[in-house]
């Protein structure tokens, strides 16, 4: 633990790439390859179950430290983590051992599962006097299964190849379902992420494991830069952008797994799937959208959730909301990797594939000008998609969304010629209104005692003039509770991203000048900012008190110049569920 | 019995005295527990301090100014109020002021650590009826680690930056952090530069007796190559503008007790925090509060709701004053001036 610890500590308190895959690095070499297959597990995403209720820890941590409840909440508040503050309540001395990773994981935090309290209690205690306030802080992460750490996958990858000699994107195929929860990472799967390819690389291979999914930039450019920027339309393929949940269905051997962008394996979420994929031939991958499909058409997101909510899956949710598979292309034939194939090859190969099978097919929109797209893109909304999709027709399915040279958007970057940027999603824009600041939160970890977190409001009707707001806003300085049928503010979304460090900070100072009351973390704020924001639906929702609920709300910029009365109303917004 | 210190506008007030304890607004007489900008203001008539806070205090707010310093433990009567100072070991000269009237004993602490610091005196325990303490860290999450291993962290990250041929760039407050760090760093690594905001403060502390490294101002380095292996202290001001650019690639930490929180690091973006701060942080200040003996504890800037409930719990009777103290962007505006001639000179 203490040298996971370090390393965790390195890699938290650096923002250089290098200097993590270094750190990463080094650590790969001095540990032991059952501490490493852990390490690898945790830091590219793994999240081992809870074994130890939040709440026992708690209560653990108020007792060592000697203190109350209601100061517990207090430091929690300026902490914005409670691993961390558990950490930090904790009184300082300690007597440092030497238990590598794998033994705490395996020897002592996961046996814990299921024993009684007193017993958890002992343990933990004793645990807690072995470390210092980092190993504190890692433990109750790993026992209460919130350990998240500002590594991408990519670079234990990176540090992984690095370590081993071998290509990146070999590790990376390699680590496909490492993280899956089900699955113990062991020593021997830790040797064989590195092993080199002689050595049972095939072994590896057979399994049900999925590709790196090839995932596309967000496309910025202004029309009339598309013949510049992209060339001629006749070198795309086009097609709708879905929202649903970016899969792969893997058949081999007689088996079918069903992967999502997450890596997660969800096979056994969608039989539906399952039943369509056992017809393909072995050796076969597809890619393509998860999503529920009702009435010859794509369903509202909301639907899919529920149905990946459930653990069980009755018969009802499986009626109400059927699920499909939008393939869209095809990186395995036969047991062979097609990926190095051009986009054109691999599409008619798909299209052969799935002639004779109930799979849809994501059709391909042919226009003779980059304007004809952009007309037909006006119709996404009333298709339930996102915009469209544009693939170069001469690309080989890439891996995952790396940046190289030329950021993708820059002025002087030509697109498509360049394997890593020929797939793009050009996205219809967003839906925005203005809404005013109503509650404010204090961010998590790195916003933490930041107030980020915000919640928005509508007027209920449009205010007659600015002197009617204002009145509204001294009643609600005066905290007297709104007349009914009067003017008011509707609270609509909560938001917490799209501004700059910058901006959070001059609005966490207007927060703190303008708090009216305390709800535990929350705080009301007398109504001052006006703020435009984007979000990507809207929907009729009988659990929101505004009746609709908005799909990935974010702020797009601070409407300093707009008056408080002019911002939006509910009828504004209702208007938009038409659209 | 009448209160021998209450809340004016203009700040702490002893009525019988008819003087003020670190001020925020200009009055006639002032009683300054230290040199910090948010404690130690200009414009007033007279002044009262410990005498090892002179040089500084005259560095900031003029040579001019009526100043009457005195030593540690010296009795002063002012009014029938009898004064004295206390080490309070927060910076140079930081004193704990003790007013005896009418058979009552007050202790305004200003601001306070009671952990060792090589570059003051060390807080001194004293007994007294009412304890005016300050709760900048009042939370059970602050607890600090022993100085030397902080010492040793900041030594690893300098030498580790100068084996790789970068320069060591760690922000902190320009008086007392700074020399504190000068202190308890291994100047045997590589040159030490400092900001000129530091250096001054630098030489009131060499001539007020405390000892520390050699440090150079930019001007004064001989060889560039220097630059690539320096520890380079400045204020945080400085560390944003085109001063620390002549560093090159530098590796940059910052040193505060805020760093404790993962949060506030990672906000800051520095490759570094370095836990280290000037304050009391939980167990000193509830160790500084039993080892008065008050059975009244007034609470000023930091968490004071938190600390009034806690104490109140223990037993004590705690209140609370509202003063305009912790004010980082004070401190920061008092070192600025200076920055500004180093852009200049440099």
């Amino acid at each position: 633990m203490k040298h996971f610890a370090a390393l965790f500590t390195e890699l938290d308190s650096t923002t250089s790439t290098n200097a993590k895959v270094a750190a990463l690095q080094q650590y790969f070499q001095a540990a032991t390859p059952a501490d490493a297959a852990w390490a690898v597990y945790f830091l590219s995403g793994g999240k081992p179950r809870q074994v130890v209720k939040t709440a026992l820890l708690r209560s653990l941590a108020c007792e060592a430290a000697g203190i109350e409840d209601w100061l517990f909440d207090e430091c929690y508040q300026a902490v914005g983590d409670l691993a961390e503050t558990i950490a930090y309540v904790l009184p300082l001395d300690f007597e440092a051992s030497d238990v590598g990773l794998a033994v705490w994981i395996e020897e002592r935090l996961l046996p814990l599962r299921g024993l009684g309290e007193e017993e958890i209690a002992q343990r933990i205690k004793s645990y807690w006097r072995e470390l210092d306030a980092r190993g504190r802080f890692l433990l109750i992460k790993l026992v209460g299964g919130g350990f998240r750490v500002g590594v991408s996958r990519l670079l234990v990858q990176r540090a992984l190849a690095a370590h081993s000699g071998l290509d990146a994107k070999r590790i990376a195929q390699r680590m496909m379902g490492y993280v899956d929860a089900k699955v113990m990472p062991t020593a021997e799967k830790f040797q064989a992420l590195i092993a080199q390819p002689e050595n049972g690389a095939a072994d590896v291979m057979d399994a049900g494991q999925p590709y790196p999914f090839f995932l596309a930039h967000q496309l910025d450019a202004p029309l009339h830069d598309f013949d510049t920027k992209l060339g001629p339309v006749s070198d795309w393929q086009v097609e709708w952008k879905y929202d649903g949940i970016r899969g792969q269905i893997v058949k081999r051997a007689g088996q079918v797994w069903i992967w999502s962008r997450g890596e997660e394996l969800v096979t056994e979420r969608f039989p539906e799937i399952v039943a369509l994929a056992v017809g393909l031939p072995d050796g076969t991958v597809l890619d393509g959208e998860i999503m529920v499909w009702a009435d010859g058409a794509p369903a509202a997101f909301a639907l899919l959730q529920q149905r990946i909510g459930r653990k069980t899956l009755g018969k009802k949710i499986l009626q109400d909301a059927p699920v499909t598979f939008m393939a869209y292309d095809l990186i395995e034939v036969a047991g062979e990797d097609i990926r190095a194939q051009p986009q054109e090859a691999r599409r008619v190969q798909l299209e052969q594939l799935l002639a004779a099978t109930d799979f849809k097919l994501s059709p391909v929109e042919k226009l003779t000008s980059w304007a004809g797209f952009a007309f037909l893109r006006k119709e996404s909304r009333d298709r339930g998609v996102e915009g469209f999709m544009l693939k170069a027709l001469s690309s080989a399915y890439g891996t995952g969304r790396q940046k190289r040279g030329q950021s993708p958007n820059s002025p002087s970057a030509t697109l498509g010629s360049d394997p890593i940027f020929s797939w793009w999603k050009w996205k219809i824009e967003p839906m925005t209104i203005d809404c005013v600041l109503i509650y404010a939160q204090a961010g998590h970890g790195r916003r933490a005692s930041l107030y980020t977190d915000y919640t928005f409001a509508v007027w209920n009707r449009q205010p007659v003039d600015a002197q009617e707001a204002a009145a509204v806003v001294r009643a609600i300085e005066k905290r007297e509770p709104a007349r009914e049928g009067g003017l008011q503010l509707t609270a609509f979304a909560k938001a917490y991203s799209g501004l700059t460090d910058e901006e959070f900070k001059m609005i966490d100072s207007v927060i703190r000048k303008t708090t009216l009351e305390k709800f535990g973390p929350v705080r009301s704020v007398k109504p001052t900012m006006v703020f435009e924001l984007g979000f990507e639906g809207i929907n009729l929702s009988p659990r929101h008190k505004s009746g609709i609920a908005v799909r990935f709300p974010r702020m797009l910029r601070i409407r300093s110049d707009k008056p408080l009365n002019e911002a939006n109303t509910l009828s504004d917004l209702k208007m938009l569920l038409k659209q | 019995m009448q209160d021998l210190i209450v809340q004016r506008p203009e700040g702490l007030y002893c009525p019988p005295g008819d003087f003020y304890i670190d001020p925020w607004r200009a009055v006639e007489r002032a009683v300054i527990t230290h040199a910090h900008a948010d404690h130690a203001r200009g414009g007033h008539g007279h002044y009262l301090a410990a005498a090892p806070a002179e040089g500084v205090l005259r560095s900031r707010l003029g040579q001019g100014i009526a100043l009457q310093a005195v030593q540690y433990g010296e009795v002063v009567t002012h009014n029938g109020v009898t004064v004295s100072l206390h080490p309070a070991g927060h910076v140079l000269g930081s004193a704990q002021v003790r007013l005896q009237h009418g058979g009552q004993t007050w202790v305004a602490s200003g601001d306070y650590k009671v952990a060792p610091d090589a570059t003051c005196a060390p807080f001194e325990a004293v007994r007294c009826d009412v304890f005016i303490t300050e709760s900048t860290f009042g939370l059970p999450i602050y607890r600090w680690r022993a100085d030397s291993e902080v010492f040793a962290e900041i030594n690893a990250w300098w030498a580790a930056n100068a084996a790789a041929g970068r320069a060591s760039v760690l922000m902190c407050y320009s008086f007392g952090k700074a020399q504190r760090i000068l202190s308890g760093v291994d100047a045997s690594i590589a040159p030490i530069v400092v900001h000129s905001a530091i250096q001054t403060l630098n030489t009131a502390y060499r001539s007020a007796g405390v000892q520390l490294p050699d440090t150079k101002l930019v001007s004064e380095v001989a060889d560039p190559a220097d630059f690539k292996r320096a520890l380079v202290l400045c204020p945080p001001s400085a560390a944003v503008g085109p001063w620390v650019k002549r560093f090159g690639d530098f590796s940059d930490a910052f040193a505060s007790g805020w760093m404790q929180l993962r949060g506030a690091r990672r906000r800051g973006g520095y490759d570094k925090g370095f836990v280290l701060s000037d304050h009391a942080d939980w167990p000193g200040l509830m160790s500084a509060i039993g080892a008065t003996g008050a059975n009244r504890v007034i609470v000023t800037h930091g968490s004071i709701p938190v600390m009034v409930r806690y104490l109140t719990e223990q037993g004590l009777q705690a209140e609370s004053f509202q003063t305009e103290y912790g004010d980082d962007a004070a401190e920061e505006k008092a070192t600025g001036n200076s920055l500004l001639s180093d852009g200049a000179a440099a």
